[in-house]
């Protein structure tokens, strides 16, 4: 029979060497993603991942989940996070939407004021892990091109539209770009009222994104150009390092 | 003297597995926590303790990088999912389960097994593969791998998933017990690997190897 210490000897020797094989190859891979290629920011394999997730996420995700609808009471004072894009002075007098692919340009704040509005008092999640309950009024997406869309009077349908909404401030500072299904959701607005006042400068005056379905970064303020496009529109947080996707 | 097996070679994998990717999970969510720190032991108005110190971000370097640790949380979470799934079905299929399976004794030993080892009582709790205290602190922190992932879920996709994200208190409480578990898994490490070392080599080593030595019946006897 086997001497137990001499087989218990072994296989620790045997153990140990598949200890060192797993470590070396785990540490090998980690520092191999870590020093890989940087891809918008971050290491292209996890790019790669957010872009797998992203469409698994969007394959999975329907139109018909609505961001829970808070009573309006429950709104909070809108907090001010981010100044990007506003640094350059506006005169909101003068101000004209820019709309790339649409069936008209130049639209003034009343062109969009005078469809129909639509309020409600959803959560604002900032990819920070920060969020809070806003109350806001504006147009929907869709009703915006029903109006203004490539084909006027049509419902807008994913299919008969470009696949891409890019949207930019008026000084370029800012820019972001969202798939167009998601722009199509019921509770995506093009947005002039929140907490029941007409927006302020620092919440994006006159024209603002809000869009419940994404992170905050998405929210783009004072909108300058809007673009509808096949091609995947630039977006200042991925470039830096962020999902492109950002839904929840 | 003679070896007997005491942990199947894919449970030490599972195992250990654990160890860097539950690592690279606690160190991207870190990174995440910091763009929004706001937890704090709070008592009587005075906040005790900031989670966390600005030194301990200094020496970890954690400021700034939401979009890494992002990155990073999004990709391992699939490895941190796959080993929990995996294990959990091989533990039913295997009947491994059984052995975690605390019974009607269970609670009343594990506090005599703390008892004890804080040296509280000389009783000695009965001896088994796994004690009590380790039958309810091994099933609980593979409930805590469920907790984390479901709490994950509910704040990554706090809308396709709102169900899941009411079921677990809403998005602000999800996240506060995502981190409170992390804090646990903390606290479950540092516990285990002294006990770890208080029990010794021959433990140790069962769970590199498979294998431990025992004393058998008859040379026991004559001890």
């Amino acid at each position: 029979m086997l001497d137990p210490q001499k087989e218990i000897n072994r296989r620790t020797t045997v153990a140990a060497l598949w200890a060192l094989l797993a470590i070396g190859g785990g540490v090998t891979a980690v520092s191999a993603v870590m020093n890989a290629p940087v891809s918008n920011g971050i290491p292209t394999p996890l790019r790669k991942v957010l872009e797998t997730n992203a469409k698994i996420a969007s394959s999975v995700s329907s139109n018909n989940r609505l961001a829970e609808n808070y009573p309006r009471e429950k709104g909070e004072k809108p907090r001010f996070n981010g100044t990007l894009g506003l640094g350059t002075p506006i005169d909101l007098d003068a101000w004209r939407l820019h709309l790339v692919g649409g069936s008209k340009d130049n639209l003034t704040i009343d062109d969009i004021k005078k469809l129909p509005s639509v309020e409600y008092t959803t959560k604002f999640k900032c990819v920070e892990g920060w969020s809070q309950i806003v109350n806001a009024k504006g147009v929907k997406f869709s009703e915006f091109l029903k109006a203004y869309g490539p084909k006027p009077g049509a419902e807008p349908t994913e299919a008969d539209l470009p696949k891409w909404a890019g949207l930019e401030t008026p000084d370029g500072g800012y820019y972001v770009g969202v798939d167009m299904k998601s722009m199509l959701h019921p509770q995506t607005i093009l947005c002039y009222e929140m907490d029941g006042k007409p927006l302020t400068m620092e919440h994006g005056a006159p024209l603002r994104l809000l869009i419940p379905i994404k992170y905050g970064i998405k929210s783009l303020k004072r909108i300058g150009t809007l673009t509808l496009t096949n091609d995947q529109p630039h977006d200042y947080w991925y470039e830096h390092g962020y999902d492109y996707y950002a839904g929840h | 003297m003679q070896i007997v097996e005491k942990h199947k070679l894919a449970l030490r994998w599972f195992h250990w597995l654990n160890f860097p990717v539950l690592g690279l999970m606690i160190w991207s969510g870190l990174l995440i926590y910091w763009a929004n720190d706001v937890y704090g032991i709070w008592w009587n108005g005075k906040e005790l303790f900031h989670f966390f110190p600005t030194p301990f971000y200094e020496k970890l370097n954690v400021a700034g990088k939401l979009a890494p640790g992002l990155a990073w949380h999004f990709t391992v979470m699939w490895l941190f999912m796959l080993n929990g799934i995996i294990y959990v079905v091989w533990s039913i299929a295997s009947g491994h389960y059984k052995e975690l399976m605390p019974d009607r004794n269970s609670f009343r030993e594990a506090i005599q097994v703390v008892l004890y080892d804080l040296r509280l009582t000389k009783v000695h709790p009965p001896e088994a593969k796994f004690n009590a205290a380790q039958k309810f602190s091994y099933l609980g922190v593979v409930a805590m791998g469920a907790g984390s992932t479901l709490t994950g879920l509910a704040i990554y996709k706090p809308v396709q998933l709102h169900w899941l994200t009411a079921l677990v208190g809403g998005y602000e409480i999800a996240r506060g017990i995502h981190f409170i578990l992390t804090l646990l898994y903390v606290l479950f490490f540092i516990v285990h690997v002294g006990q770890v070392i208080k029990t010794g080599w021959n433990n140790f080593r069962s769970m590199l190897t498979g294998y431990e030595i025992v004393k058998s019946n008859t040379e026991a006897e004559h001890a």
